[in-house]
């Protein structure tokens, strides 16, 4: 169990590497625009931004800047923003905590409505409730995520008045006020994936032999479904959603934009349209690094879960 | 009065309008503690037989006709409360491989103490040393031990004897085992029977034996029904069937086992020739009739139907096992030699 944790981080070590080097040669090499000339504004004289640009270091070669950057990252150094002149690791802190709320919400979100329903889907495939729950599903999934986050916003926001369409509170109750709206928009767009993946394992599961031993011993459904077969069917779910968290990053920086929640994504957005490059570089870094470190933890969750993947791991 | 009686089972898939038919007219009683073996080739309708006593036929087959009585209750009529209780308490069941049939994910000891907690309403801490006490009944080595374990760190018999316990957990008054020694290597195989031959005789419990093997039959059986194409087409003691055969199809199914013929290097098991016949719509003529050797134009007409050849025991052939006027058996030939 040991070795295959360790062998795993080594792993993710290397991605998150890979990452930022691919991150960083993307940026400096295929991106068009001067971030130096962006900052300064289109009245700076060409002395000042040369100036500037040698100050900064963006006048040396390329692989030297890098050096210098992956120098930094060791350091746990992001570099500082250029267009608002403070540490990028300052500016990411205050904006990551209402992204990563926003993605535990959603997922929450999610879990409580994709759950019940993968579940009453399985329990009589291609019933009626199976068939309601798919027409139901897909057509949310099949809504772009900016329109269902629109709509929810017009009829919860501004019809109903429950919630604020815009901004971010912080605090418990702020959370909730300002987060619910795009935790359901995020959670909704993912409430087919948990069901169509619970509903799939589960029949599965529930047509194996040791199924079929529990109901032969007089096993009642509600603790053969709810207790035995969940244990089995529910982990391929939470492998996915690992899988998915880039999905479900990129969903926040959408989401972001349509209630205007000063988070990471947002912070992204602003930086590419500013050519901010350090800001990017770290966001991108960030949400890689949450991507590996979610995948990591799922596979370890999966191995606490069923034992014969920890004998995998062993040998 | 027997304990289970079951009188003109039919099991059907397909639609309801055209079934294709895969036990028929299967009629079988079962004495208090009595052993009851169930053999034919693969495709004969044994494990559908055995599924049906519990209603545990696997959709979308349905149990299409037939009474099943089991101490005088009427099977077929249990709501589904009732038929819980009948599975917790009264029968229990052992599947052929032991290692699909416990759940990966749960330790042996957990999936015992579940058991018994739903079904007899034990607390934890009681549940716990009854499970304990089980394993050890049902001889797995040091019981605490090896009651935290994982299936998969069991071997094929150990998880086999684990299923035993868990079938045996609330002592049903009968035992359904289809085939559980198949998946296993010979010497695992006989300590299997072992052990199921001792928990029968230390709980009085019946048994039906689901086996394609004949001499697993012979060695625990009281008495075994013959089953060929979806029907019984030879019952009666263990003792009869062997020494005297009545149908042709038995005496091929004793033909072609090879242990009965190992005393005599000489003699080779001599396989039935041709496939047994896929589920279909019934039709009116003998399931044999394409396979057997002595098949005659009066085969073709008529449904079979099993009469009494001897003591308690019955023959689905008319014309066959007469030893005055038909061929004399490979099994009785050989005794001859
Ligand atoms: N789910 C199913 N759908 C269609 N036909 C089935 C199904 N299950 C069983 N059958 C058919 O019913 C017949 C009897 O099956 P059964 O499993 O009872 O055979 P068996 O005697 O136990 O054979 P084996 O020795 O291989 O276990 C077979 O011909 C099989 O093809
Ligand atoms: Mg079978």
């Amino acid at each position: 169990m040991i070795a295959y944790v360790v062998r795993r981080l080594a792993l993710s070590v290397v991605v998150v590497w890979g990452l930022a080097t691919v991150t960083f040669f993307m940026l400096h090499l295929l991106v068009p625009g001067d971030p130096v000339r962006r900052a300064l504004g289109p009245r700076a004289s060409e002395e000042t931004i040369s100036n500037l640009r040698h100050q900064l270091g963006f006048d040396r070669p390329v692989l030297e800047q890098y050096g210098s950057f992956l120098g930094g990252l060791l350091h746990g150094d992001l570099g500082t923003s250029l267009s608002l002149s403070a540490p990028v690791s300052q500016i990411l802190g205050d904006r990551i905590l209402p992204s990563a709320l926003l993605i535990a919400y959603g997922l929450v979100v999610a879990f409580a409505i994709g759950l019940p329903l993968g579940i009453l889907s399985a329990i009589r495939p291609n019933g009626t409730a199976d068939h309601g729950v798919r027409i139901g599903t897909t057509f949310v999934f099949g809504m772009p995520v900016f329109w269902l986050g629109l709509i929810l916003a017009l009829v919860f926001g501004l019809k109903l008045g429950w919630f604020p369409v815009s901004g971010y509170r912080s605090g418990v109750g702020g959370t909730f006020k300002t987060l619910t709206l795009p935790a359901l928009t995020l959670g909704l767009s993912l409430v087919v994936i948990v069901t169509r993946t619970l509903r799939s394992n589960l029949i599965n599961v529930l047509k194996s032999e040791y199924i079929e031993a529990a109901r032969s011993r007089g096993l009642s459904e509600r603790r053969i479904i709810g207790k035995l077969a969940m244990r089995n069917a529910i982990m391929p779910t939470f492998t996915i959603l690992g899988a998915l968290i880039g999905y479900l990053i990129g969903g926040t920086v959408v989401i972001e934009q349509v209630y205007q929640i000063p988070g990471a994504g947002s912070l992204l957005v602003r930086s590419i349209l500013q050519r901010d490059f350090q800001t990017v570089l770290a966001v991108t870094l960030i949400s890689g690094a949450a991507v590996v470190t979610v995948s990591f933890l799922t596979d370890v969750l999966q191995a606490v879960l069923d034992p014969r993947v920890r004998l995998e791991g062993k040998s | 009065m027997s304990l289970l009686t079951i009188s003109g089972l039919g099991v059907e898939f397909g639609p309801r309008a055209a079934p294709l038919s895969a036990v028929r007219d299967v009629s079988l009683t079962v004495d208090p503690g009595e052993v009851i073996g169930l053999v034919g080739e693969s495709g004969s309708g044994k494990s559908l037989t055995s599924r049906a006593i519990m209603r545990m036929v696997p959709s979308p087959g349905r149990i299409s006709a037939g009474e099943i009585y089991f101490d005088g209750r009427d099977v077929m009529a249990m709501s589904s409360k009732e038929l819980r209780s009948f599975r917790a308490h009264d029968v229990g069941m052992i599947f052929q491989d032991p290692f699909s049939s416990l759940n990966p994910v749960f330790k042996v000891g957990a999936q015992i103490t579940e058991t018994l907690r739903a079904n007899l309403g034990l607390g934890r801490a009681e549940a716990r040393s009854t499970a304990i006490d089980m394993l050890e009944r049902v001889g797995i080595p040091r019981p605490e031990q090896h009651f935290s374990s994982y299936p998969h760190e069991l071997s094929g018999g150990m998880r086999q004897r684990v299923m035993i316990a868990l079938a045996t957990a609330s002592r049903p008054r009968f035992l359904l085992a289809d085939e559980p020694t198949t998946a296993l290597d010979v010497t695992t195989q006989k300590q299997i029977l072992t052990l199921l031959a001792t928990m029968r005789r230390d709980f009085d419990m019946a048994m039906l034996l689901v086996s394609h093997d004949f001499g697993v039959i012979a060695q625990m059986c009281d008495r075994v029904a013959v089953m060929y194409g979806g029907q019984i087409v030879e019952s009666g003691p263990v003792e009869a069937i062997y020494r005297t055969p009545q149908h042709p199809y038995t005496r091929a199914l004793l033909a072609s086992v090879p242990e009965l013929d190992a005393v005599d290097q000489r003699s080779r098991p001599t396989p039935l020739e041709g496939y047994p016949p896929e589920i279909g719509p019934v039709r009116d003529e003998c399931v044999f009739v394409e396979r057997c050797p002595s098949a005659r134009p009066d085969c073709r007409s008529g449904r079979m139907s099993l009469e009494q050849v001897g003591t308690r025991h019955h023959s689905a052939c008319p014309f066959e096992g007469r030893p005055a006027e038909g061929a004399q058996s490979p099994v009785a030939k050989e005794r001859v030699v």
